[in-house]
């Protein structure tokens, strides 16, 4: 078995007062525990259970409804606990940031354009930042626990970023008020993962 | 004219301690009135201008849709659910019910399957289908049976989140037990009555 269930990469109270420490422990001990219990369930005995999580999902349309809800689960709250710290601070690289302009104009307006597709996203989901396979950069959301990665994505490509808009990601602390969630979500947002992650999708 | 918020037909801390004053209040004053809210926004200048809300639904999709059919999903939910409810169905749907499912047991334990792998925000809902049959049906966001020709609604569990995220957490089957000792059999009568 190759899969495994971390730890969160630091406390359940370090992304106070953005992200309440109640949430964070609900989010990761029960939502997420649980999609990874399921997605193991559904693959034990099976070949997939030796196989990279990434290539499941690229090939997803090809297994159960359990391997994509619990699959994609899984693997996008890897990506939404890395998508924030408690670090302030935290700086996009210079290619990030001229990757941003240049698809954007400025920074200012991509966060606009992707505040706009988390809180209008109509429903669970999540939003995303993307590099796409001819290297530009997107912002797309996807419904339930569906990723980027997934063949059944209408906008395909390796996440770099993740806010999960599912209520259980800010029932607790923010209740109906996404916006809200999504202002308090940026400021937590670790610049430095998003970095690593668009060089290495950019290879 | 523009939609208004229906009130609750009970007061908000009626249906405690199954479901909270606290989650009608958001539930209620919130997110049902937000789609409200929205859908007045959206209408003016279009289509749907002067339709009914049912009308709507049926002939709309995108935002007009969700809106539309979120303000009639929560209205019908709403009046699923009595401080008086619970316990066995009475009268012509419990004859229905024992019809089609065997027992009322066996109804609500394929009733509480279909609702608790419904993924996502979403509804069960138990409907009268264009057969004349009883049928559990599952719908995502703000899907609705009303668009299904036939179809007639008889009632209904919201599975979004936020119905049941200030009470029980993750825990929906705790919620769906909830559920049960609040339902308005009399109101699922009138709805099978048509």
């Amino acid at each position: 078995m190759i899969h495994h269930f971390d730890d969160l990469p630091y406390a359940y109270d370090a992304l106070e007062p953005a992200i309440d420490e109640q949430t964070m422990r609900i989010h990761h001990l029960k939502h997420h525990k649980t999609y990874y219990d399921k997605f193991i369930a559904a693959i034990e005995g099976t070949d997939l259970a030796s196989a990279p999580l990434t290539e499941i999902l690229k090939n997803v349309s090809q297994y159960s409804p359990a391997v994509r809800n619990h699959g994609g689960g899984y693997y996008n709250h890897i990506v939404y606990w890395h998508s924030m710290t408690p670090a302030t601070h935290t700086q996009p690289s210079d290619a990030l940031l001229s990757a941003i302009n240049q698809q954007y104009g400025s920074m200012e307006a991509f966060k606009n354009e992707f505040t706009q597709a988390a809180v209008g996203h109509f429903g669970s989901g999540f939003a995303w930042l993307l590099v796409t396979k001819q290297g530009e950069l997107a912002i797309s959301t996807t419904a339930n626990q569906d990723n980027p990665l997934m063949d059944v994505a209408q906008i395909q490509g390796t996440p770099i970023l993740a806010c999960d808009v599912w209520e259980h990601a800010y029932y607790l602390k923010h209740q109906n008020q996404r916006p809200a969630y999504v202002e308090d979500w940026w400021k937590v947002v670790n610049w430095d993962y998003v970095s690593e992650q668009f060089a290495k999708a950019s290879q | 004219m523009a939609f208004e918020l229906p009130a609750l037909p009970y007061a908000k801390d009626a249906l405690e301690p199954h479901i909270s004053a606290e989650t009608l209040d958001f539930h209620h004053g919130k997110h049902h009135n937000t789609y409200v809210q929205k859908l007045n926004g959206l209408i003016p200048g279009t289509e749907f201008e002067g339709k009914e809300l049912e009308e709507i639904i049926k002939t709309s999709s995108g935002g007009v849709f969700n809106n539309a059919a979120q303000i009639w999903n929560h209205t019908f939910y709403w009046h699923c659910l009595s401080p008086n409810g619970g316990g066995a169905p009475t009268g012509a749907v419990a004859d229905a019910i024992n019809a089609k499912f065997g027992s009322f047991e066996k109804f609500q334990e394929e009733f509480n399957t279909a609702a608790v792998n419904n993924f996502g925000s979403s509804w069960t809902w138990l409907v009268k289908n264009a057969a004349g049959e009883l049928e559990i049906v599952n719908t995502s966001n703000a899907g609705c049976p009303l668009t299904d020709a036939g179809v007639t609604p008889l009632l209904t569990v919201d599975l979004w989140e936020h119905a049941y995220y200030i009470d029980y957490r993750n825990a929906r089957p705790t919620y769906l037990d909830a559920f049960w000792k609040l339902v308005n059999w009399e109101f699922v009568n009138q709805n099978l009555a048509g």
